[in-house]
């Protein structure tokens, strides 16, 4: 990328997309918008297959993404949330991952530079999701067998691999990893794509976000924010955050221990609140955007977003509120130590 | 400088953090084969259960890192390293700390840190095999995000004095910085500890250099900490612990002045460095600092007048002395196995029935930790390991209860129990939803309680669902989900119960139900009970209520009428809306260009049956793919034979139906018989007015249509399956046509047969086969319509497979499905079509075709018509479409509630 995105940082704060999903529900898609002529002839349903639309509908996809930047994105996320083979076996279209994550990143990528191209001030960028996969590397799916595991270090090492080349020859700025609700695939992902830039010589920005579950204050996999923000510390990362599961409220505690401890950017895209009985997010554009301001008001954040049930709408409105304020300084962080100081 | 930038950070579940003010960070040593002969012996025993025993210990006792080693000839390391590490990631008050796998080979190592979600320590790499080696794998382990002990060890040995001490580090700690720029902080030194007053003069110092070493290390190499194995220091007292907990309690007091931050000690092995007696402490200081000759002397000979048991373990063992209750409340939630079947068996002998056991004490102490996790002070690994404490119980109680079960069988005075007779759950996790934790939890707590679990497994579709609790006779049904979506499954399951008439009481769970869902959605279009349950530890009492002979009345109408209250304050709410006016789903309706269309009339008008079809012709047609997915194996035909897994048990599948299907040929078992009709027809607004002759002035019938209310983007219609025909004002000369077909009639007998014989196999056969014969029915006949009977496509000369892939022009939809979800449309299409006169199927109640195996619906001709589903509509449209069909709002609401955009 031309633009170092790690200036921009320094000077505001930058505004992710929300999400994807919940704009797709919008149209209403049936099994052959799924399908495609591509994947007409699949053996198995595709329907609810949200990341084959990057290939078989991309002007819905692209039309979202456009829909994100106006909004005042800074940073679009590509349709792979469920990019993975391990994620696409559910559909059997594990052949058809790598180009899952090249077209979605080739859209994405053209969109973010058509709106660049309009307004050069604010130049736009695209980030590869990388999701969690829908198996966990730590936790056991069988509870008469606690050292059970559906899925290895070495399996998701090896899909998120295949994810990250593809993301990366369709020309993502930055990596995501997201929604990270066992840490060990998060490890995997990153370990993945340390092993990727080795081979192909270059570097990206590295985006972490993890999933605080409920009021327990944990992952999934049982880990406090501060454990999960040191098991991936190892990474130079661009930023690290927590997106999903619970809206701004809940997540302000957690924030502001990431905001303290991390010696990275921080960022957040949380859901438009918490759903409601019948699983729809229902929170304004009004409301989320000031949860928001409370976090940037206490410069809690360097990136933020949405997630599941934010609109254009909503980032729009958090778009208002971030240009309002300062991000959060980040003490560099000093390899030099002694060992004595205090 | 930040307050982190000389911390050593590391994690388990919860975070470890190692700054110069903290004090020291203890290491635990017992689950480690080469330290421990306990330990090794459970680990080649294959007690795993009891190894994890010891490292609670370790964690209890206050250990802050977990050493854990596998190094043993007789073992398989790797492996047991994996099986070690993955069980203590499911015990969260062991994983809460941070782990150090500890090593000498690297293979095992690696096969460690592949298993640890947090940020852990290996244990060790060195120079020993040169520094190529060194390189590669410190490379590695930067890359698993851990940090690293070096051995003070290189090509030519383990360093033995201050000098060669210092020389490994500093080269170690120039490589890790400079070549693998492994951060600092990360990096733990182990200059070696070695025993000392062995009787051999050279160790004198051993002690003491590594003291100097210590401190040059912490003063030299920046952000770099200091670690040891402190027992080797008091290897000559083996046997004496006093002795050894002393010089334990020194060596560490010392190291810590010069700089040691880490260590690998057990803490059951430590006394109080101020409270070791004077003398002897003076004894230890002689010999650890070297600082008389005779200091090894006159330690062995004061060693031999203090030989004591040493301290006891310093783990907080008072809970064993609560009372039965508490003990096993206390093993529940803290998930401790190690006493369960002790303290069982001294509650059933207090109980005196094995049954009381587990709904006395155990069903108590899971009620904790169904209350703790529902206010987030317990996370789901713990609750799973609960549950399999639970399961040791009750494993434990079963003899007994069978004993009990047996005798009282034995006794014919003594009436059987309600509880003992049915008892039986099924549960799934429904279509579409791959999420099963939750699920498989409530299973093992219900089947603690003495239910027998069906469990389906996930992405269980309803009618699988259903037909299996109907074979099985379950008493209740669960239903599990976490995806939204499953949401609508869960109601669709309901339905379906109504549907068929099923009164087996629901219970649903899962992340994303609520007790207002339930009550909304649910509750509603299920006339038998149905009670959202919140977690597993409810899911017992719940059950119990919904079984229980004597309660479940009372309980039913409690249910139902609190969940017609939440209905009604519901009722009171906003709502959101995603659609748009049903007068702008009209006018957004599919562009056709019907002047230019060509159009085809059917070669006759009216009703033709075809009666007795040649079964064997219909059998080309079948589709196989589905016919498998019946009997759960996934996979295309014939593609699924080649399935490595599932192919031969397909193959035999296969073979059987074939059997099956000529016996039915050969001995005519079942008739085939088959209606269609084709009229003049043309749309108005969504309706199908259907004519009776070409004149198209007598409505003979009119087809009500329903269209997609949701809000489309640009350029997407709102679809309707009245867009595929013309419409009135075109005058353009359009038809439709309507089937029935059915591949089930003299099914019956056969069943019976089968079922007789306790033949669940052939009964599912031939009701499997019956379902495919009426679907490849429907195919032929949708062929012979397309290239004779309407003959739109004559030339149409398609295979099998593309019939299956629905290559062809025109498209055949049901009532009741997608495209239109009004089942009470399939009256109409009979009434037409006459299909009970004419092939013998009959509508219930509930408009479900019998014989099941039977398939109805219309026919559009139009390269425009495809299948599509119609989603949810609103109020608007519900109305018009009520005075269009001249049914009440409320019939209609009841017919069509799936796809309700609001709530009745």
């Amino acid at each position: 990328m031309a633009i170092d995105i790690k200036e921009i940082l320094k000077e505001r704060i930058l505004v992710l997309d929300g999400a994807m999903g919940t704009m797709i529900q919008r149209h209403i898609l049936e099994e052959e918008d799924f399908r495609g002529e591509k994947f007409k002839d699949h053996g198995y349903s595709l329907k609810g297959n949200n990341d084959l639309l990057s290939i078989t509908r991309p002007d819905i996809i692209k039309d979202i993404h456009r829909q994100y930047l106006l909004a005042g994105a800074d940073i679009i996320e590509t349709n792979t949330f469920s990019g993975t083979t391990i994620a696409q076996a559910d559909y059997h279209l594990e052949y058809a991952v790598y180009d899952i994550n090249y077209e979605s990143a080739k859209i994405a990528r053209e969109v973010a530079d058509e709106i660049t191209a309009l307004e050069p001030h604010k130049p736009r960028f695209v980030a590869g999701s990388i999701g969690p996969t829908n198996r966990t590397a730590s936790l056991s799916p069988d509870v008469n067998d606690p050292g059970f595991r559906a899925v290895t270090f070495d399996q998701l090492v090896e899909a998120y691999k295949e994810q990250v080349i593809a993301l990366t020859d369709g020309g993502v700025d930055i990596l995501l990893v997201e929604t990270v609700f066992d840490t060990l695939n998060a490890k995997a992902a990153l370990f993945a794509i340390e092993e990727v830039s080795e081979e192909k010589g270059k570097e990206w920005p590295i985006m972490v976000s993890g999933t605080i579950t409920d009021a327990s204050g944990r992952t999934l996999s049982g880990q406090t924010t501060q454990a999960f923000l040191i098991s991936v510390a190892h990474m130079p990362l661009l930023s690290i955050g927590l997106n999903c599961a619970l809206g701004a409220a809940q997540l302000r505690p957690y924030l502001e221990t990431l905001s303290d401890k991390a010696e990275f950017h921080t960022s957040a895209h949380p859901n438009a609140g918490l759903p409601n009985e019948f699983g729809e997010y229902d929170q304004t554009a009004e409301e989320m955007a000031s949860q928001i301001e409370d976090f940037l008001s206490n410069g809690f954040l360097n990136i933020v977003g949405g997630c599941c049930g934010t609109t254009p709408d909503h980032i729009k409105a958090i778009a208002d509120v971030a240009a309002k304020h300062k991000p959060r300084s980040i003490v560099r962080l000093e390899l030099e130590a002694d060992g004595q100081a205090s | 400088m930040t307050k982190y930038n000389s911390s050593l950070q590391l994690s388990g579940l919860e975070p470890l953090i190692v700054t110069p003010e903290s004090n020291f960070v203890n290491v635990g040593e017992r689950t480690n084969v080469t330290g421990s002969r306990r330990f090794a012996k459970l680990i080649l025993e294959d007690k795993y259960d009891d190894a994890l025993a010891v490292a609670r210990d370790q964690v209890e006792g206050g250990a802050q890192i977990l050493d854990v080693n596998m190094d043993e000839g007789m073992l398989d390391g790797k492996e047991a390293m994996v099986k070690f590490l993955n069980l203590i990631a499911a015990e969260p008050d062991i994983s809460r700390i941070p782990i150090m796998i500890d090593s000498s080979k690297w293979e095992i190592i690696e096969a460690g840190l592949k298993c640890v979600q947090g940020k852990c320590v290996v244990n060790s790499i060195s120079l020993k095999e040169g520094e190529e080696a060194f390189i590669a794998h410190a490379k590695k382990v930067k890359r698993y995000g851990a940090a690293v002990i070096v051995m003070a060890f290189d090509e030519d040995g383990q360093a033995d004095s201050y000098e060669r001490r210092i020389e490994i580090c500093k080269r170690s700690y120039d490589i890790l910085v400079d070549v693998v720029k492994f951060p600092k902080n990360d990096i733990i030194f182990d200059p070696n500890i070695f025993p000392v007053a062995t009787g051999i003069e050279e160790h004198n110092n051993n002690a003491l250099d590594y003291f100097r070493a210590t401190k040059w290390i912490r003063e030299n190499l920046p952000g770099a900490h200091v670690s040891g194995g402190v027992s080797n220091v008091s290897f000559s007292f083996r046997g004496n612990d006093k002795v050894r907990e002393a010089m334990h309690s020194a060596f560490l007091y010392h190291a810590i002045q010069n700089g040691m931050d880490m260590g690998i000690v057990n803490p059951a092995m430590l006394e109080v460095y101020d409270d070791i007696p004077k003398d002897l402490l003076e004894m230890v200081e002689d010999v650890l600092l070297n600082r008389r000759p005779d200091s090894t002397e006159r330690l062995l000979e004061f060693a031999e007048t203090v030989k004591g048991d040493g301290k006891k373990l310093v783990r907080d063992d008072s809970w064993r002395k609560e009372s039965v209750e508490k003990r096993l409340a206390h093993a529940l939630v803290k998930g401790i196995v190690e006493f369960i079947d002790e303290d069982t068996e001294e509650a059933r002998v207090k109980y005196e029935r094995p049954l009381k056991v587990i709904e006395g004490p155990l069903m108590e102490g899971m009620n904790i930790v169904g209350d703790l996790f529902g206010s987030g002070k317990m996370f789901l690994p713990q609750v799973v390991k609960s549950a399999r404490v639970m399961k040791k119980a009750v494993a434990y109680l079963l003899p007994y209860l069978e004993e009990e079960k047996a005798e009282r069988l034995n006794n014919p005075d003594h009436n059987l129990g309600a509880e003992d007779s049915g008892r039986k759950i099924l549960m799934a996790t429904v279509k579409g939803d791959v999420h099963d934790i939750g699920k498989n939890i409530v299973g093992v707590v219900l089947a603690c309680n003495n239910f027998e679990i069906i469990d389906m497994g996930v992405m269980v579709p309803a009618d699988k669902i259903l037909d299996r609790a109907i074979a099985e006779n379950v008493d209740v049904i669960g239903l599990s989900g976490l995806i939204t979506p499953s949401l609508d499954e869960m109601v669709h399951v309901a339905k379906e119960m109504e549907r068929r008439g099923i009164k087996i009481p629901l219970m649903i769970g899962g992340a994303t139900t609520s007790r207002i869902h339930t009550a909304v959605k649910i509750d509603p279009v299920f006339s038998g009970a149905v009670v959202h349950v919140h977690d597993a530890s409810k899911s017992v009492p719940v059950a119990g209520d919904l079984i229980s002979n004597e309660r479940k009345e009372a309980y039913y109408a409690s249910i139902k009428s609190e969940y017609a209250q939440l209905r009604e304050e519901h009722a009171n709410r906003k709502q959101i809306k995603n659609y748009i006016p049903y007068s702008q789903a009209l006018e957004n309706r599919l562009k056709v260009d019907w002047e230019n269309k060509e159009y085809t009339t059917p070669t006759f008008i009216g009703n033709k049956t075809f009666n007795e079809y040649d079964i064997s012709e219909i059998r080309e047609y079948i589709d196989w793919t589905p016919f498998f997915q019946t009997w759960m194996l996934k996979g295309k035909y014939p593609k699924i034979f080649e399935n490595e897994v599932i192919g031969v048990e397909a193959k035999k599948l296969f073979d059987d139906a074939q059997v099956v299907l000529s016996e039915i040929i050969d001995k005519n078992l079942l008739y085939a018989n088959a209606v269609v009709g084709f009229y003049p027809a043309n749309a108005v607004g969504d309706d199908i007015e259907v004519y009776t002759d070409e004149s198209r002035t007598e409505i003979k019938t009119v087809f009500h249509s329903l269209r997609q209310q949701g809000k489309k983007g640009d350029g997407i219609p709102n679809m309707s399956l009245a867009d595929f025909v013309a419409p009135k004002s075109t005058n353009k000369q359009d038809y439709i046509g309507g089937f029935a077909v059915t591949a089930g009639v003299g099914i019956e007998p056969l069943i019976e047969k089968y079922e007789k014989d306790h033949d669940d196999y052939n009964s599912i056969m031939v009701k499997a086969v019956a379902d495919r014969l009426a679907e490849a029915f429907a195919e032929l006949m949708h062929a012979k319509v397309r290239r004779e009977l309407w003959g739109y496509a004559k030339n149409e000369n398609l295979d099998n497979e593309s019939l299956i892939k629905e290559d062809y022009q025109g498209i055949r939809p049901a009532p009741g499905y997608p495209a239109c979800p009004d089942h009470t449309e399939k009256a109409i299409l009979f009434d037409l079509l006459e299909v009970e006169r004419n092939t013998g199927i009959t509508l219930t109640e509930s408009f479900a075709m019998y014989p099941a195996s039977s398939v109805s619906g219309f026919y559009f001709m139009h390269e425009e018509a495809k299948y599509f589903g119609l989603g949810k509509i609103e109020k608007d449209q519900v109305q018009d479409y009520a005075k269009r069909k001249g049914m009440s709002v409320e019939l209609v609401e009841k017919w069509l509630s799936p796809n309700l955009s609001y709530d009745v």
